[in-house]
């Protein structure tokens, strides 16, 4: 039967295509994780050759330290507060680029900036940007007569100042794919829609946002994928006192880190990777569910 | 196929675990240290010298961000990888010690008793179960640094002595705008810097506490005496008003904020003084750390960067690593060490020179190491945060020091159980 | 929404191609654009002012340098070795997109567009390699590098980025959007598998594979943890790692790092400003289907 002949050559052709990029997932990311999660059973510290077996001693630990639990609601913080804006941000000025005519290249290479600059350099000039003794915003809210903040210096606030910084990152980003994912729609859509009378908002919520949706649910995924891991940003920012103050800024990947790197607790550290893995996990795969939908015409 | 590889990749862990010696004509040893300029370029030197000096030993010199120091060695360990000679804070031998990372000295190399007698007394620190595990080239100190044009503009004429008169003239320096924020702190203020060692072997002792018990093991500092201390220090900030933690950006925001003239005052370590020396504009001097009285008990924290053997040194490679080992610590490149580097050498023939205890900078770091403690560290960044977050809950979240010392206690005690309790299980 | 209320009109003319003159909706975009513009690239513009200010002005705390100089870049570039830094940087991240590029494309298209079973779970799976932070993964890696002998290699420095899950997860979106009668009229036509792919679908997806390879670049040039942990000797060593050295015990010399910085954000704008045109410009006739 010709039709299963062509399905089965397909699939082998497949197959073989995603040969070498699977032993390559498998050796350098799957294998590790799982001997990570091995790790995360026994009292591994980094330095010493002996390695017990304990169990879920680990786990419950982690269980038992407040920062642990600090770290992950920070995360979802993070989350929470800094991927709508940036997603909204991002559409926005990936539309204005196209309303434009000219100095289009200047526009996008100024929006693309914060994306392509070291992270220690942006991060020592967004801590002087917070300053309250010496930084513009403060100066900015004085002048206005209000009171001025402590920003990165207070426990509640530090975590919202860090999150601006990442969603001004990741803007260029956000922009770059919006704009390739706008490019990809095709004007004989609106052309039509136009010929019909739509308006703007009709052409927006009726064509753009639609077609836009595997876009859309790449950089959401995406996004809140690299939130949960965040961590680069965080240490840079909060330097002399990380994750601080107080543990207002601490994440899981950085906490993490501590414990791993500079502590040398890696079975701890292994337990508390294996927990997050398992929290992106979950919510990634919500988020495909919830948001994917097939379009019709 | 994922447990095969798992198999795989465990079975290589164990493999490079075991080790492999190299047998070659010229014994080639690895030594490993943070980058910081001077320090690389000295010991390139100093290895010419030593290879001249010992022909069959070649020595490969690497070394690495000294922020990411520690993330260095904790992932070329499991791997089977690093040097024989290894730099490190002193406070991490205890845990490479627990590790089996480091082996101790050899005592026909490295006599215990004339180390004590060759030696800076704080070094006993780096002793386990009799044996000597590393020693170091240099140590340092704390004391005060102060910006002259600034206390003089404030009409004080001399460094304080008290802790009294610190408080007056950081209140004095201290200039504000038309807003009330500071623009010029009295004190840069700086828990996460060096004032977590302040507040632990300074103002601890000097408010009558010892930190910790003889032995180490149990954290003594969650007393009244304790609790006013803290509070002297918190006050700096919320009733004085003297400074501001966070005032500068950064780790090093309080040595930074000196160095443009925007601290009149600030505790730091003698390893700053090539720094503060290049980059600061205004007159500056330097003062051993105030006391309660003028009497009172001076208190000071030392501390020193070790040189220890691991344990990958073995047979002719040990021998070689010996060898540089003793040319690091002799005294000749310690007195290389402080011309080019400019850090405190460690052998007391060195640092009584009379030359050095009279120099303006280096004085009052010396006068210091004479009554300095080293603070036993079982786990540095932990124990630090403890004090950090100690501070911060005092200053930002208004709890009562006494409250706020108790749970920085209960969760040292915690770090240092855990440490005990292992150490007995073996 | 205002915006859209600003995009109502003249929606259709823009979008076609077609200027207008005196568009009061193109002139809103160019001010809340500008405005925008300040705000972004204002911490880059204080990166630059710092990086032309000598050490001793560096807390001076003015928004312009009062005496400017060009000496940290002079420092920079003659008496470290960042012209080293930089030429590793630039081999291992070019070396890598191009990797990337051919091989995420590929499974990119073999999810999207061919059925085979197991397709769904290979999906996740891959996606699922995204979940893991680096930092559990370089002891692993390391352990790797060292049995095989790849410990300062460009090798060693490469080879955990040369296929990237996030590659292969954006080029499945957008091959998804590839009509399906494109590749079965090569199909008739009897073009290969492999020509399907190569010939037919990824030159409809131009734009995607633009922004991909910026960012793989990106990503690369600025990578940290791994290259220090697998770099041993100063020759080896990638301009993240360079930078690094600027901080030390005794501080930062941040007027030498923003001096870096700023050279090292040249390469990343030329990729940007090469690639950025296929981003925009890149011809495309298709439709996007979830």
């Amino acid at each position: 039967m010709p039709g299963l002949q062509l399905g089965t050559r397909r699939a082998l052709w497949a197959y073989a295509f995603l040969l070498v990029p699977l032993a390559f997932f498998l050796a350098i990311r799957v294998a590790p994780a799982v001997s990570s999660l091995y790790i995360s059973l026994h009292e591994w510290n980094v330095i010493s050759p002996e390695k017990p077996f304990v169990g879920l001693r680990n786990f419950v630990t982690l269980s038992r330290d407040p920062k642990f639990a600090q770290a992950a609601v920070n995360t979802v913080r993070y989350v929470l507060a800094g991927i709508p804006v940036q997603l909204a941000l991002g559409l926005a000025v990936a539309m204005l680029l196209r309303r434009i005519n000219r100095f289009r290249g200047v526009f996008r290479a100024l929006y693309f900036l914060p994306f392509v600059t070291p992270i220690v350099a942006a991060s020592w000039v967004w801590q002087w940007m917070y300053s309250e003794q010496f930084g513009p915003l403060n100066q900015i809210l004085v002048a206005l007569g209000l009171p001025a903040q402590p920003f990165l210096r207070s426990p509640t606030q530090a975590l919202y100042g860090v999150t601006a910084m990442v969603v001004w990152q990741y803007l260029g980003f956000q922009v770059v794919i919006f704009l390739a994912g706008l490019e990809a729609i095709p004007r004989a859509y609106y052309e039509a829609a136009q010929v019909d009378g739509a308006s703007g908002w009709y052409l927006f919520r009726h064509i753009t946002v639609p077609l836009l949706n595997p876009t859309l649910v790449f950089s959401a995924v995406y996004s809140t994928i690299v939130y949960l891991q965040l961590f680069t940003q965080v240490l840079n920012m909060t330097f002399g006192d990380q994750g601080g103050p107080l543990a207002g800024t601490l994440t899981m990947v950085l906490y993490v880190y501590q414990l791993g790197f500079q502590r040398f607790k890696m079975g701890e550290a292994a337990a508390a990777t294996a927990v997050l893995f398992v929290a992106i996990l979950a919510i990634t795969l919500l988020q495909m569910r919830v948001l994917s939908r097939p379009v019709e015409y | 196929m994922r447990v095969v590889v798992a198999v795989l990749v465990a079975a290589i862990m164990l493999l490079s675990l075991a080790g492999t010696g190299t047998g070659q004509q010229r014994v080639s040893i690895t030594y490993w240290q943070y980058f910081f300029e001077s320090k690389v370029k000295l010991v390139d030197q100093l290895i010419k010298e030593f290879e001249a000096q010992n022909p069959g030993i070649q020595v490969v010199h690497e070394n690495f961000p000294y922020d990411a120091y520690n993330q260095k060695v904790a992932s070329a360990v499991p791997a089977g990888q690093g040097p024989d000679v290894i730099n490190l804070f002193y406070g991490w031998v205890p845990l490479y010690v627990d590790s089996r990372y480091l082996q101790p000295l050899p005592a026909d190399a490295f006599p215990p008793a004339q180390i004590e007698r060759e030696f800076v007394p704080m070094i006993k620190n780096s002793k386990f179960d009799g044996k000597y595990w590393a020693l170091p080239t240099a140590v340092r100190s704390l004391a005060l640094f102060y910006n002259m044009d600034l206390l003089r503009a404030a009409g004080f004429g001399r460094a304080p002595v008290t802790w009294d008169e610190f408080v007056t003239m950081a209140e004095r320096t201290t200039v504000r705008d038309s807003a009330g924020r500071i623009t010029v702190e009295g004190f840069g203020i700086s828990p996460d810097g060096q004032d977590h060692h302040l507040i632990r072997e300074v103002l601890f002792r000097q408010w009558g506490v010892a930190p910790y018990s003889a032995d180490g093991r149990r954290v003594t500092y969650a007393t009244p005496k304790g609790a006013e201390a803290l509070k002297w220090y918190t006050d700096l900030v919320t009733q004085r008003k003297v400074g501001v933690i966070g005032f500068f950006p950064g780790g090093s925001g309080y040595r930074d904020a000196f160095m443009a003239g925007r601290a009149a005052m600030i505790v730091d370590g003698s390893f700053a003084i090539a720094s503060v020396r290049s980059r600061t504009k205004a007159a500056w001097g330097v003062a051993p750390l105030p006391r309660p009285s003028v009497g009172g008990e001076a208190s000071n924290f030392g501390s020193y960067w070790v040189h220890g053997l691991t344990t990958r040194a073995q047979g002719p490679r040990r021998e070689a690593a010996v060898k540089f080992l003793q040319f690091l610590v002799s005294e000749p490149v310690q007195r290389r060490w402080l011309e080019s580097v400019g850090e405190l050498p460690s052998r007391r023939s060195l640092i009584n020179d009379p030359k050095l205890t009279a120099d303006p900078i280096f004085g009052p770091f010396i006068q210091g190491l004479g009554y300095a403690r080293a603070t036993f560290f079982i786990d540095e960044v932990a124990q630090r945060q403890v004090i950090v977050d100690a501070v911060n809950e005092v200053v930002v979240n208004g709890k009562s020091p006494m409250q706020a010392l108790q749970e920085a206690a209960a969760k040292e005690q915690k770090i240092l159980d855990e440490f005990w309790a292992k150490r007995a299980r073996k | 929404m205002a915006l859209e209320a600003r995009l109502a009109p003249r929606a259709a003319p823009a979008v076609l191609g077609r200027p207008r003159r005196r568009d009061p909706g193109a002139w809103l975009a160019y001010i809340a654009l500008a405005a925008g513009t300040v705000a972004v690239a204002f911490p880059f513009y204080w990166m630059i002012v710092t990086a032309l200010k000598s050490p001793i002005d560096l807390f001076d705390l003015r928004l312009v340098p009062s005496h400017p100089t060009l000496g940290n870049f002079t420092e920079v570039l003659t008496r470290t070795q960042f012209p080293r830094w930089f030429g590793n940087s630039l081999v291992v991240a070019l070396i890598t997109t191009l990797s990337v590029a051919f091989f995420d494309s590929l499974v990119g298209y073999t999810l999207a567009k061919l059925r085979f079973p197991g397709r769904g779970l290979i999906f996740v799976m891959i996606l699922a390699t995204l979940m893991i932070p680096t930092e559990m993964l370089v002891i692993p890696w390391y352990i790797m590098s060292s049995a095989f002998g790849w410990i300062n290699t460009y090798w060693g420095i490469m080879f955990p980025g040369l296929i990237s899950a996030f590659g292969i997860f954006l080029i499945r979106q957008f091959m998804s959007g590839v009509p399906d009668e494109l590749l079965d009229a090569g199909r008739i036509d009897g073009v290969s598998e492999f020509g399907l792919y190569w010939r037919i679908a990824l030159p409809q997806i131009k734009p995607a594979m633009a922004a991909l390879c910026i960012f793989t670049f990106l990503g690369n040039w600025n990578a940290f943890l791994w290259p220090l942990i697998v770099i041993q000797t100063a020759h080896m060593r990638t301009l993240p790692v360079g930078i690094a050295l600027f901080s030390g015990e005794a501080g930062s010399a941040w007027h030498l790092i923003m001096a870096s910085s700023a050279l090292a954000v040249l390469p990343v704008l030329a990729v940007f400003a090469v690639l950025q045109r296929q981003i925009i410009e890149g011809v495309t006739l298709t439709g996007l289907r979830g």
